[in-house]
Parts: C-alpha cells; sequence; structure tokens
C-alpha cells in the first residue's frame, strides 16, 4: 500500500526518514495556499462585492430574479446620433458623425420591484452603446447629479444604518451617529429637497454621477462627467403628492409618452477645470464649467423587462469603449464589482415576472 | 547528468508558470474586493488570459511533437499514473478556463474588450442560464488548477528532496544536476 508509513518505499515512509525535506515541502505548499487564501479574501475582512450585494438584500429584502438596485425597470431601444463635437475630447467611435445602436434601461431606485413609483424621488437610465466600430459603451445614470456617499465603505455604513429594524423602520440610535459622521449624506438628502422633481421619466435629467476620463485624439486625457439632457418640455411636480400617486404613474406616463414619438435627449460632456474633484461623486462641478454638445439619444420603442433585450445586460459603469476609461473615484470599481456580484445572484436565480407592465394589460 | 525537456519546452513551462500562477492569484483577487484593485486587475485578468491561451495552444504542439524524458524507471506505478494524469489534467485546464471564461463572458452579454481598439467577438450566445453554469465552470476550474497546481509543485519537491532522482532538474537551465 503506497500510502502506509510502516512500507518504507511508500511516500509517507519516505517523508518520515527525511524530516527536514517534508517540513520544507509542507511549508512551500502552505505558504502559497495561505497567500492564495488572503488574495482570495478568505480572511483579513477585506470589504468585497458579496458584503455589499448581502447589505442591499438585507435593505430592501431579498428579490430573486431582480437586480440588487433599481429592481423595478422597464427596456427600450434606440440610437444615439454623434454630432463629431466629441472626437476632439475622445477617440471613442461613439463620438465621430454617425449612428450607434442603443438598448437602455429606465428604473425608479431602490431594491424593491414592486414598490410603488412614487416612494423615492430619484431615478435612472441606463445605455448600452454600440457604436459602428462594434465597441461597446455602457453607462448607468441618475437623475441626480450627486451620489449620497464618496466611498464604498461610507455605501456599507450607509446601507447598514438605514435598514429596516423590528418594526420595519430605520432605527434612528443607527441613522443619527451615521448621518453626523457622514455630512455629505446629509448635503445629498438637502439636495433632494431643494432639488426640483421632475414630472416623468422623459423631462428629467440625467448624470454619469462619477468622474471618467476622456482620452483625446492628441493623447490628452481630461477629467469629465457626462448628462443627458432632455429635449422635452421641463414640468415639475410637487413631492408632496407622491405618496398618492398610482403605483406604476411613472412607467405608465413613459408608455404613453412614447407611443406619440420618439423620445430625444441630448448628451453634454462637461469637463473638469484644474482643482474640481474627480474621486468624490457627492461633489458637483460649478455649473460654468466648460460642457461640450457630442450627440442626441433617441428613444424609438419601449418594451417591457420580461419581453425586451435590456433585462439580460449589467450595465457595468466600467464597460467602457477604446477613448473612455474610469477615473481615479473609488465608487466606480464598486460599482462594477457589485453589479456583477449582483448580475451573478439574479442570473444564477432566473428571471422573474417584471412589475412595470404596459400599463392596458394591468 | 539526467536527459533533460526540450528546451522550447522548458521555456514554455517556466514562462506559462508565472503567467498562470499570476492569472490564478488574479482571479482569486478581483472578485474579493470593491477597491480600485477589482478594476485593474479584471484589466489585466482578460488579455492575460488570452495569452495564456495561445501560449498553451503552442505548447501542447511541442508536447505532440517532441517525447518529454522518461520518468524515472524505479517510481511506483500508481506514482507514474499520478504524475501523467495531473499532467494532461493543468494541460486540458490551462487550454479550457480561458474559453471557459471567453464564453462566460459572452453568455452575460459583455462586451470583452482587451486593450484599446481590440475587442473579442462572442463566442457564446446571450443566455443567463448558460452564463450561470459558465460562469460556475470558469470558478470551480480555476480551484481545481489550483490544488492540481499545488499537487505538482509539491511533488516537484518531492523529488527533488526526497527521491532525488533528477526529475525537477530536467525541467531545469543552466550545468549541473
Amino acid at each position: 500500500m503506497a500510502q502506509n508509513p510502516e512500507d518504507p518505499n511508500s511516500i509517507l515512509g519516505q517523508l518520515s526518514r527525511n524530516k527536514g525535506a517534508a517540513a520544507l515541502i509542507a511549508a512551500v505548499v502552505g505558504v502559497v495556499l495561505l497567500l492564495f487564501a488572503w488574495t482570495g479574501g478568505w480572511f483579513g475582512g477585506r470589504l468585497g462585492p458579496g458584503k455589499i450585494a448581502d447589505a442591499l438584500q438585507v435593505h430592501d429584502g431579498l428579490h430573486e430574479g431582480f437586480r440588487r438596485a433599481h429592481s423595478k425597470g422597464y427596456c427600450f431601444t434606440g440610437h444615439f446620433d454623434g454630432n463629431g463635437q466629441g472626437t476632439r475630447l475622445s477617440v471613442a467611435n461613439v463620438f465621430a458623425q454617425g449612428q450607434s445602436s442603443v438598448i437602455g434601461r429606465f428604473s425608479t431606485g431602490g431594491g424593491m420591484p414592486d414598490s410603488p413609483d412614487g416612494r423615492l424621488v430619484f431615478r435612472a437610465i441606463a445605455l448600452s452603446i454600440t457604436a459602428p466600430n462594434g465597441e461597446v459603451w455602457r453607462t448607468a445614470m441618475d437623475s441626480t447629479a450627486v451620489f449620497p456617499v464618496a466611498t464604498p465603505t461610507a455605501f456599507m455604513a450607509f446601507l447598514q444604518a438605514t435598514s429596516p429594524g423590528a418594526d420595519g423602520k430605520p432605527d434612528p440610535a443607527k441613522v443619527g451617529p451615521y448621518m453626523a459622521a457622514h455630512p455629505e449624506t446629509v448635503a445629498f438628502i438637502n439636495y433632494l429637497k431643494e432639488q426640483p422633481l421632475a414630472s416623468s421619466f422623459v423631462n428629467t435629467r440625467y448624470y454619469s454621477i462619477n468622474a471618467f476620463r476622456f482620452v483625446g485624439g492628441d493623447g490628452q486625457t481630461r477629467f469629465v462627467r457626462w448628462s443627458l439632457d432632455p429635449t422635452a418640455t421641463p414640468e415639475w411636480m410637487d413631492k408632496d403628492n407622491l405618496a398618492k400617486m398610482p403605483r406604476d404613474f411613472l412607467f405608465d406616463d413613459l408608455v404613453k409618452r412614447a407611443a406619440t414619438g420618439p423620445l430625444t435627449w441630448d448628451m453634454s460632456i462637461q469637463l473638469a477645470a484644474p482643482g474640481d474633484k474627480t474621486d468624490d461623486a457627492t461633489v458637483q462641478w460649478p455649473e460654468d464649467r466648460e460642457s461640450v454638445k457630442v450627440g442626441r439619444l433617441t428613444i424609438d420603442h419601449l418594451i417591457t423587462e420580461d419581453e425586451g433585450p435590456c433585462r439580460d445586460i449589467n450595465f457595468d459603469p466600467l464597460a467602457l469603449p477604446t477613448g473612455i476609461k474610469g477615473s481615479d473615484d473609488p465608487l466606480l470599481a464598486a460599482r462594477s464589482a457589485v453589479y456583477s456580484s449582483s448580475f451573478r445572484r439574479r442570473a444564477a436565480e432566473g428571471p422573474h415576472p417584471s412589475f412595470a407592465k404596459e400599463p392596458h394589460h394591468d | 547528468m539526467t536527459e533533460r525537456f526540450w528546451l522550447p519546452a522548458r521555456i514554455l513551462h517556466w514562462l506559462m508558470a508565472v503567467l498562470v500562477i499570476s492569472m490564478l492569484f488574479i482571479g482569486a483577487g478581483m472578485v474579493s474586493t470593491v477597491s480600485r484593485t477589482h478594476e485593474w486587475l479584471f484589466a489585466i485578468h482578460k488579455p492575460l488570459g488570452f495569452t495564456i491561451f495561445v501560449l498553451v495552444i503552442i505548447r501542447l504542439i511541442v508536447r505532440l511533437v517532441h517525447k518529454p524524458p522518461p520518468l524515472p524507471a524505479d517510481m511506483p506505478a500508481w506514482m507514474r499514473h499520478a504524475a501523467t494524469l495531473s499532467h494532461w489534467l493543468l494541460y486540458a485546464l490551462m487550454f479550457f478556463l480561458p474559453l471557459l471564461g471567453w464564453s462566460t463572458l459572452s453568455a452575460a452579454g459583455y462586451p470583452i474588450q482587451l486593450a484599446p481598439h481590440v475587442h473579442l467577438p462572442p463566442i457564446a450566445p446571450h443566455n443567463l442560464a448558460l452564463y450561470t453554469f459558465l460562469r460556475d465552470a470558469h470558478g470551480f476550474g480555476a480551484y481545481l488548477l489550483f490544488f492540481t497546481y499545488l499537487a505538482h509543485l509539491g511533488a516537484a519537491l518531492f523529488h527533488h528532496l526526497v527521491r532525488k532522482d533528477g526529475v525537477l532538474a530536467s525541467m531545469l537551465f543552466g550545468k549541473g544536476a
């Protein structure tokens, strides 16, 4: 028997006669294993994407088959027409004069796929733009210009502090100390209060939130943020009425407006000036920074998530084409990692019927 | 003087040893963190995986056209079988893991941008059930490769330090042994 230590020719027999060699082999193999375990985060308490996905599930409940954030959504298809002005700033093919195809998704905030549209005051649009050269640009944009936190650690603390307790409400004993330690979140809440709320997905302005880098044809790298500026007439709604609105009022309105013709937004690139913070999504850049209109987004068709092409897309903000790069904003890598974790979980759970339906089918 | 592996086989062995072990650590590290490390590790993971895929094809050709030196005659039969089996398992994993990674990204519907101006076409349909299977297989295969590598490392040291049979030396360079 080869493994019998009594047998002098077995491995164990030979090792027991060469204790120094045996110890050296065990040490080398053990050190490699230990290094691998540490790298993989098996110990050391590193903040991994699964922990944030878990915290999102605690915050808004586990809804199998849905995104862990922005769970309620609606798909669309359309196109982006570059006007050529962006080529000065980025070599990305999407900015050349010409048409790129777009698959996208509107969503309300939060991780509850069945929540009333008036529950939270922020909304989002996500785009997957395929340029004529085949390169893809994905961007997940919010109706707020800023984010409540600047780092993944702060986001984790935010989720833990604001998760509902036994009575279904956040615990003031946790929220208070969190807000005291995070003035940027308090500033965000004040920003939400001050900002007027657009009446529809269609007349909302959407922001890239994080800074990115554009690489121009001259080789120069510039820090930028982008936004989608609605061409629809601005109309505002009374935030005090939100609770009284029908459950799907935003999505119903969206489908109705889309039936009357294409929906359009202009894309603007805002350039950072020296000294502007590029690693902090809680800080807006001044409105008077140079801004370049680079093209127009047109939405032609709206389709439910059950039937549409957007449900199975992960709108990873770091899925970027040649000419666009991430910045030093620590939220970007975290968004990418957590979106992947959420994507893997919901893929394994399988799709579940969307709550945002075509209105006449209700 | 031990009979050595053909020089191209030795060069490929050590080059790929560095790349594959780096790749295993990059893979384990990039899914463990939300820090900016995630971003640059993933940016290395894709082109490095493609490089390993190209190298392993060359290596398999080298392996097939040039017979490796025989194992020592006094090695027990089971040890020979274990050696042969683990070597082919290593080849198979080095070949299939990059393909699994590529198909995982394809089935997830991700763009596969390797470097500026270089992107790969999808090699599997965009399908999340398929993605789940491929992603699990990619992760399982990577762990299997890591533990097979650990056994390979332990066996090489065992040959060198305990059996002193010249098996490790047959993969080395320089004079002596």
